[in-house]
């Protein structure tokens, strides 16, 4: 699976992740938001995208050896797309669930691997759709709706 | 010296296995969810407050001879954690308050004199 | 309570963040799991870790978090401070364990960003 760019947006990025590389977890989430408050997008709708780009990112880190985190900003929306070569999910509801996990000790000690990470990434969208190919990969893409809280200057 | 039963009366606590091991004293309370910190930091006889549930932490609260685990943010030990703990007679106690709260309600009770 | 009171409570250090001394902070979030940070501490508080990876600065600034105090003595790195820096995150440097940290804090009147995780929650995460 592989990025793309059908969306009609005037600000977007995107962003390689390599998998086992825990050093640089996050490193996406700031970049991201660095360049939404420049742009003057409301707090809250950024600590939302950083949050969820952020879990996105560990989640690829985790269980992928490569994958990439991209955003979209749209006239009414935000669009976060993190797309991973990993090994997929199985069982979609069961991962979806707080607390399910298949993280091991390495990952806990890093802190992260606690069930959390999809459950958060679903609280902090509007809209959420995964896919998973079992063996080849996983699509996050999550909506984040403006709501009338448009960028300055738009 | 204050006993389990007391800790979990005042905080509200779920206890989850070996009820008959609330009549523990406590020395002290560790905070943490790593691991290793918990292995090289905490001491024989305190209250390990986690928000971890896997199983690994029966372990640890075992070779550390912790009096019990207090899992808080009302999460759900995992039934294989259970097990062992029951195996183990560590009480589990579960708190629907957040970590820091489940910590500063410990403390007043374990060093009441200082305020 | 300033950032200033709760560095003499903590016998804490100040690695980065001596200009941001006055910052008022009234709610605090303790955790080594970033992910129960991300999912729930709120903006303006003030978060106590042992986590001393880049993480937690990273995590601290996605949420807006006011500062950070490390725990239990944990060495930090260069890149650490360095980051903290440049994401304008206090780092507040302290030996005592988590425990002591959020017992004092509490004591002094600091309360939980948040006080319990309600059913109802969770609910609206795992449901739908």
């Amino acid at each position: 699976m592989s990025p793309r760019n059908e969306y009609d947006s005037y600000l977007q990025g995107s962003y390689e992740v390599h998998g086992r590389d825990f050093v640089d977890a996050g490193l996406v989430s700031s970049q991201i938001k660095k360049g939404l408050k420049a742009k003057g997008i409301d707090e809250d709708i950024i600590r939302r995208v950083a949050v969820l780009t952020f879990e996105a990112e560990v989640n690829i880190i985790s269980y992928a050896d490569h994958g990439t985190v991209s955003y979209y900003v749209l006239p009414d929306s935000i669009i976060i797309e993190a797309i991973d070569t990993g090994p997929g999910i199985e069982d979609i509801d069961l991962a979806m669930q707080e607390g399910y996990s298949t993280a091991d000790d390495s990952i806990r000690e890093m802190g992260f691997g606690a069930g959390m990470g999809l459950a958060n990434i679903k609280k902090s969208s509007d809209i959420l759709d995964l896919t998973s190919e079992p063996g080849r990969g996983t699509c996050v893409k999550c909506t984040i709706m403006l709501n009338g809280k448009v960028p300055n200057g738009e | 010296m204050i006993i389990l039963e007391t800790i979990s009366e005042k905080l509200s606590l779920k206890c989850k296995c070996c009820w008959e091991n609330l009549n523990r004293e406590v020395t002290g309370g560790y905070a943490g969810d790593l691991l290793s910190d918990v292995m090289a930091n905490s001491a024989a006889g305190n209250v390990w407050v986690t928000r971890q549930v896997h199983q690994n932490i029966v372990a640890v609260a075992a070779l550390k001879e912790h009096a019990a685990i207090i899992v808080v943010q009302g999460a759900s030990p995992e039934k294989e954690t259970l097990n062992k703990a029951t195996k183990e007679g560590i009480p589990i106690l579960v708190a629907d308050l957040s970590e820091f709260e489940v910590v500063g309600r410990l403390y007043q009770l374990l060093h009441p004199s200082q305020g | 309570m300033t950032l200033a009171e709760v560095k003499d409570l903590l016998e804490a250090k100040v690695v980065v963040g001596d200009d941001k001394l006055d910052t008022k902070i009234h709610t605090a979030f303790g955790a080594d799991l970033m992910s129960d940070v991300l999912a729930f501490a709120r903006a303006g508080c003030l978060l106590i870790t042992g986590l001393s990876n880049l993480q937690a600065i990273r995590t601290a600034y996605a949420l807006d978090i006011a500062a950070i105090v490390v725990c239990r003595g944990k060495p930090l790195t260069d890149k650490f401070v360095e980051i903290a820096g440049e994401l304008g995150i206090p780092i507040l440097w302290t030996p005592l364990i988590m425990f002591e940290v959020c017992g004092r804090l509490y004591r002094e009147g600091m309360t939980g960003c948040i006080r319990e995780i309600r059913i109802e929650d969770k609910r609206s995460v795992s449901q739908e």
